[in-house]
């Protein structure tokens, strides 16, 4: 597989990351070298081989049913540009 | 165990200008979990809260937080699985759902699209007219809700309230095999009685805590048989996905107006386009969200913040051991121990709480008798002042009474409904009222006959034409009843009647 610059421009999109289009080549190659690893490590042969998701045998950590956390209104909106009435306010955004 | 049969439904035909049409539906239900705090993190799930209240700095996405799983959730939703018939999977994990939008502030939606904690199920749906469908379940998972916008508050603003931001939610995702607007609705009524047997939703749909995704599709007459023995798609339409609807009766027009629109394209010689749209109940219309097309190439990938979910076979037989008598079987029983009608089953098995009261109330008495009473006179009753079933003044005990001074002919039927609404209104133990406000049923035929042969006397013109036309007894029943405030044994008086007219 190969990373045209279409491709490379509909990612950054996805990602809202501003590329301008002089810089997209460069990245579109950069995407394909990192491709060209990856396709390498798929040459390995895992037949019959259990996925791997962590060095150590973790269990994923769990946790009751319990209020613990919240009511921190005023630091939840102290980062935001704009907010009102303990709303976020953002630029409209309508269907 | 009697097991209920019931004959298969026929599937909706929309007729079109050139030939007839059929619908092919399949839904997206999404459901929130009864938890007290949320799926990944400790802030609060409660409804209608100051905005941004119910926010940890894990929902708010602040750098460096992370996500810790709320066993409770994981619990409540293998609990809904069983309930549902449904393979449980050991091993699950999850996925980040990546899209932009004010009120993600991830900027992915942590979901289980790969490893579904739930697997294949299944939910049979009465249609009322002994008819039923059995609709198979592909698949329930996890994930989290995403906050709250509100358009309308300002000309140029959009506000974001992060409450609802990380609530587990239950995606319970149905095959296409329901047929019809009517099967749609009758299946998400369903799947909310099941669920508040368990406990896991409350199906609040007003609140938002159930919602459905519906796709909708047209086909010839016959194409549908040949996707079902083959389970392959292309005997099937193009299908488009109408989002986010709340309310049973939206979800049937939404259903019926887009298989109109679908035909009327296809019928021109179009092609449909496979979209997502939106219902709109002012103008009766489906509409394309053209803004969630691009959206769309989600770039899911495990989440790395999460071990993959591992349970173990014990934890699951436990919650199944816990579970509750659920519908089909509570109305099969209820049908076979109490000779109800399949109806009166249902109506009686349609809530937990109303099931345990009627329960309750037939348990050792005439289980018919206690049904009539419980669905006409106590229900009725509740609805008139708006109440519910677990605030009725009337506890099953004192309905149980009543029921036992008319199956005892203390009481007529009659003198029943006005002391139901006295022990309704001013509470008491229903014989001593009778006793204490002389309500018991004359059976005396000494009283009676005494106040038939005084009306005989008053009324001689009367008797000699019920003499002549038997019909005209009717007269001389009503006349004793009221001369006995209705205390009368019914069945003496006409007895009676009779009899002293044949003199």
């Amino acid at each position: 597989m190969s990373i045209d610059q279409n491709t490379a421009a509909k990612v950054a999109k996805l990602a809202r990351i501003k590329v301008e289009d002089d810089a997209l080549p460069a990245l579109a190659s950069e995407f394909n070298t990192i491709l060209g690893f990856i396709e390498q490590l798929n040459e390995v042969d895992v037949e019959g081989v259990e996925p791997m998701v962590s060095v150590t045998p973790l269990r994923l950590k769990r946790r009751q049913d319990v209020v613990t956390d919240g009511n921190q209104q005023d630091k939840v909106l102290s980062n935001a540009p704009d907010a009102r009435e303990g709303f976020f306010a953002v630029p409209k955004v309508v269907e | 165990m009697l097991d209920l049969t019931y004959d298969m439904p026929k599937p909706k035909i929309i007729a079109g200008a050139k030939h007839d049409w059929e619908l092919v539906i399949g839904l997206e239900v999404h459901a929130q979990v009864s938890s007290n705090a949320k799926l990944f993190s400790g802030a609060s799930t409660a409804f209608g809260a100051e905005p941004n209240s119910n926010v940890s700095f894990v929902d708010a996405a602040m750098p460096g937080m992370l996500p810790v799983i709320n066993e409770y959730c994981v619990e409540q939703a293998v609990r809904t699985g069983l309930g549902l018939k449904a393979d449980i999977n050991l091993v699950s994990a999850f996925d980040r759902k990546n899209y932009f939008y004010p009120d993600l502030p991830q900027g992915y939606q942590i979901s289980q699209l790969y490893h579904p904690i739930v697997g294949e199920g299944e939910v049979l749906v009465e249609l009322g007219d002994g008819t039923a469908r059995q609709v198979r379940i592909e698949r329930i998972h996890l994930e989290q809700d995403a906050g709250k916008s509100i358009h309308d508050m300002d000309p140029h603003m959009s506000f974001v309230d992060l409450n609802r931001t990380g609530v587990a939610l239950m995606e319970i995702v149905s095959r296409p095999d329901i047929r019809g607007p009517e099967e749609a609705a009758a299946y998400v009524t369903k799947l909310r009685q099941i669920l508040r047997y368990l406990g896991t939703c409350d199906g609040n749909m007003q609140n938002g805590n159930m919602r459905a995704d519906v796709n909708v599709s047209i086909c010839l007459p016959g194409a549908y048989e040949k996707y079902q023995e083959t389970q392959d798609f292309s005997h099937l339409g193009t299908r488009c996905e109408i989002k986010n609807m709340n309310s049973m009766r939206f979800i049937q027009a939404a259903i019926e107006i887009e298989a109109r629109r679908q035909i009327a394209i296809v019928e021109a010689g179009g092609k449909v386009d496979q979209e997502t749209r939106l219902y709109d109940p002012d103008k009766n219309e489906t509409r394309s969200m053209r803004s969630k097309e691009e959206a769309h190439d989600y770039r899911y990938f495990p989440d790395p913040d999460l071990m993959p979910l591992e349970i173990e076979q014990g934890w699951v037989d436990d919650i199944q051991a816990s579970l509750p008598e659920l519908p089909d079987e509570k109305k099969s029983r209820f049908i076979n121990d109490f000779s109800l009608s399949d109806y009166d089953a249902s109506v009686l098995t349609a809530e937990a709480e109303s099931a345990e009261y009627f329960e309750s109330v037939a348990e050792g008495r005439d289980g018919k008798l206690a049904a009539n009473w419980v669905i006409n006179e106590l229900f009725g009753r509740l609805k008139k002042d708006d109440l519910d079933i677990t605030d009725s003044p009337v506890s099953p005990a004192q309905l149980g009474g009543i029921i036992e001074l008319i199956s005892a002919e203390t009481i007529s039927g009659k003198i029943a409904k006005d002391l139901f609404e006295i022990v309704f209104n001013e509470g008491g133990d229903p014989a001593v009222i009778v006793e204490e406000r002389g309500m018991k049923q004359v059976t005396d035929t000494g009283a009676i006959e005494a106040a038939l042969d005084q009306i005989i006397a008053d009324n001689p013109a009367q008797v000699e034409k019920a003499k002549v036309n038997p019909k005209l007894a009717g007269w001389f029943v009503g006349q004793v009843m009221k001369a006995t405030g209705g205390k009368a044994n019914p069945k003496a008086v006409n007895q009676l009647v009779a009899q002293k007219l044949a003199q």
